[in-house]
């Protein structure tokens, strides 16, 4: 085991005030919902097909829906009850009409006994991704990909490090932080198993410089528990957590176009998925549950324990619900979480905080050509001339522009002192050439 | 919660930086009072009057033009230092029609017949600047010598004139000598460069290649750099001129060679151009270059490994 004491940096990117105020709270157990509902597509890849039908009754951790094609994901009832229905509703990060299954909570929280796992050393890597997958685990740092997937590495391919993903470099986020301080023996052990799967060269744990005391207590339980992980302190600044900027950063290359970091010999998970992991080998629990922050223009920001499918409703009203002034409701941190028109909407795997805000009212003004989005831009693309190609309707331009690097952290659009919604019209451009190639 | 208990939705980024228009232009203006300070301690009510006039000028010309483009008539900040930038850039003497004349050129013309703020290829008050070189050529070369608040102003030609004895280069640094408004002070000017470089409006690059150029071609053909760097409006034209964002590079290499290109200008013109100055035509040349030099110098995009697969 060794530490060093150099910060490492990404370069580019944006220091945004760091308000995170639920950091000092420990982690909350919210009483159960009255009612869950369960989106059948919470991750990349196909819509799950239902396994039960209204009137069934259900445990908490039962598989309800199966998953379909290549990125295939089981989906689990989150608490023992009754399912209400089959229900259909309007996604609104896509505007697509999805489908999810309503579950009226019995109150008994009755679990399906799990497969403890007695002798994890014993477990082939095949056996370990099979309880990864029939537990449903995806990234839930945010791009919730399949985890059985990511982890399964095709023969041949070397895997030089293996980076556990601490950043939560998002403003306001703190629900990584209190992770790795109440269960960072649990997230740990996740690693380690990660890490049987992969064979990487080596272990690295990214964690922001500004959650000093869960630098200090992973390296305390790493000597304690005498593993080989090395715990890398990054200078505070986002998208730290972003996963090329990271690879590019520890390991000083860059992940190449159109790649994934597995081509630049990397494997990058999130805190959360990897106490996931170790819940699904060794506890044979499924995904049932994640730590959201509850934060924002909420009388008591916390972070929450939260059983997957809780409207977002009963988590506002724990924390002592909206200010008066508040008006508008994010999932999702503040530069990339997506705004819910409706307070029943769920928590679905991967939204990592509810964000509590007021409406702010902005002015797009005409471009100065300052600069400013190409300073910030952590992928060195030209934010200026997309948002200018996509509002011009130019978007084969956009593409040879390198439209699709783009990763939208909002960095451009958060430095622009002429208010243009550059992200916005990145993601809009992207639409229309997904529209273009499917023929619509 | 709105009174219908209706949810707002906007998109992301739901946070923002500080930094706006205004913010950033009347930083601008606030690093322009040195220089502006300088002209009113060396040339007195001349200096007040120039400026007072040129800034009214300017803004009175954007309402109009607005109106008559059907546009949002609103004070951020920009077309406050066109007004300033242009008076500081002219003689003291400029009877003051002319100084409105230019004001308007520079607003109505090079600024808003291209679009607005933004939409313009050359720096309006050069564009100002140059147009009245054209329509008012003998007024635009009568240069008095720093009088503050004394009533009699005595003519002199300007250091690069090359008919005065050359002046001593403390005179130059601190702005005893015959120039424009704003150009004289070097300290005033720096002082102000200064502050914009500290806060980050500026990229340091521009004023560094253009007055590094000039001082090592000027001194490649024999000449003085220091004098060449410390005469004329070579500051000025550096730290507030070529630096417009508008009209120079988006890139920091094109703005490296906007920088160089303007310095070689400047030296070519002075030396071999029938013009003692060569700074307001260069830097609008090097604004005309920038769309091309924008096409050529692109960022390297992550994961790419050459800025030409950029497209």
């Amino acid at each position: 085991m060794n530490t060093t004491n150099r910060h490492r940096a990404i370069r580019h990117g944006i220091k945004p005030p760091d308000k995170r105020c639920a950091t000092d709270s420990p982690i909350e157990t919210p009483p159960l919902p009255r009612k869950v509902i369960i989106p059948l597509r919470q991750h990349q890849g196909e819509a799950g097909k239902p396994l039960v039908k209204a009137g069934d009754r259900v445990l908490a951790g039962q598989k309800i829906a199966e998953g379909e094609g290549v990125l295939a994901l089981p989906i689990h009832a989150t608490v023992s009850g009754f399912v209400a229905g089959i229900i259909s509703f309007v996604e609104p990060k896509s505007g697509q009409v999805e489908q999810a299954v309503a579950i009226d909570s019995d109150g008994q929280d009755e679990h399906i006994k799990p497969s403890a796992c007695q002798d994890p050393q014993a477990l082939s890597k095949d056996e370990i991704l099979n309880r990864i997958k029939e537990a449903g685990v995806a990234g839930l740092g945010g791009a919730v990909f399949p985890t059985y997937r990511k982890l399964a590495v095709p023969a041949g391919k070397i895997i030089d490090a293996l980076i556990l993903n601490g950043c939560e470099c998002e403003p306001c986020l703190s629900g990584d932080h209190r992770l790795m301080l109440e269960y960072g023996k649990e997230v740990l052990l996740g690693l380690d198993i990660i890490k049987k799967l992969v064979s990487p060269g080596r272990v690295y744990i990214a964690i922001e410089d500004n959650k000093a005391d869960a630098i200090d207590n992973l390296r305390r339980l790493i000597s304690e528990m005498s593993l080989d992980f090395e715990v890398v302190a990054f200078k505070s600044r986002y998208p730290a957590g972003a996963e090329r900027l990271l690879v590019k950063a520890l390991l000083g290359r860059e992940i190449p176009h159109k790649g994934l970091p597995l081509d630049a010999g990397a494997i990058v998970q999130n805190v959360s998925t990897a106490r996931a992991i170790f819940d699904a080998v060794i506890r044979g629990k499924p995904l049932t549950e994640q730590v959201v922050t509850v934060t924002g223009a909420v009388n008591s920001p916390k972070n929450v324990m939260v059983r997957l499918g809780t409207p977002v409703r009963d988590l506002i009203e724990y924390c002592g619900g909206m200010a008066a002034e508040a008006d508008e409701v994010v999932l999702g941190g503040p530069m990339t979480g997506f705004a819910i028109a409706d307070l029943d909407y769920p928590v679905t795997k991967g939204v990592r905080c509810v964000l509590v805000k007021e409406a702010a009212a902005t002015e797009e003004k005409p471009c100065i050509r300052c600069g400013s989005c190409l300073d910030a831009c952590p992928m060195y693309l030209q934010p200026f001339l997309l948002a200018r190609c996509a509002r011009s309707g130019r978007y084969d331009e956009s593409c040879r522009l390198q439209l699709n690097q783009c990763f939208e952290c909002g960095c451009c659009a958060y430095v622009c002192p002429a208010g243009i919604p550059i992200t916005q019209y990145i993601k809009m451009a992207k639409r229309e050439l997904c529209r273009k190639a499917d023929g619509r | 919660m709105s009174a219908q208990g209706l949810l707002s939705v906007s998109a992301a980024p739901h946070i923002k930086g500080r930094s706006s228009i205004p913010r950033t232009m009347y930083t601008v203006v606030l690093a322009l009072l040195f220089p502006t300070g300088a002209a009113i301690y060396f040339f007195g009510f001349n200096a007040i009057k120039v400026i007072a006039t040129s800034i009214a000028s300017t803004i009175v010309t954007d309402y109009l033009m607005k109106k008559l483009r059907g546009r949002a008539f609103a004070l951020d900040g920009s077309t406050v230092i066109t007004g300033l930038l242009l008076a500081l850039i002219l003689p003291p003497t400029t009877p003051l029609w002319m100084v409105a004349v230019g004001a308007f050129f520079a607003i109505a013309i090079a600024r808003e017949a291209f679009g607005g703020l933004g939409q313009n290829i050359f720096n309006p008050a050069l564009a100002g600047r140059a147009f009245m070189q054209l329509a008012f050529p003998l007024a635009m070369s009568t240069w008095v010598m720093p009088q503050g608040f004394k009533p009699d102003a005595v003519t002199s030609a300007t250091p690069l004139g090359g008919v005065t004895a050359e002046p001593a280069m403390l005179d130059l640094f601190f702005g005893k000598t015959a120039g424009s408004l704003g150009e004289t002070s070097v300290l005033a000017i720096l002082l102000g460069g200064a502050l914009l470089i500290a806060l980050r409006i500026i990229d340091w690059r521009i004023p560094l290649a253009y007055i590094g150029t000039v001082a090592v071609f000027s001194l490649a053909l024999g000449e003085d750099p220091l004098f060449q760097i410390l005469s004329g409006g070579l500051m000025l034209g550096a730290f507030f001129l070529a630096t417009d964002y508008v009209t120079s590079p988006i890139t920091c290499w094109g703005r490296v060679i906007f920088g160089v290109g303007a310095g070689i200008l400047t030296v070519i013109i002075r030396l071999y151009g029938s013009l003692p100055e060569g700074v307001c035509f260069s830097i609008l040349i090097m604004n005309a270059l920038v769309p091309v030099i924008d096409s050529c110098v692109k960022p390297r995009p992550y994961g790419l490994k050459r800025a030409k697969e950029a497209g």
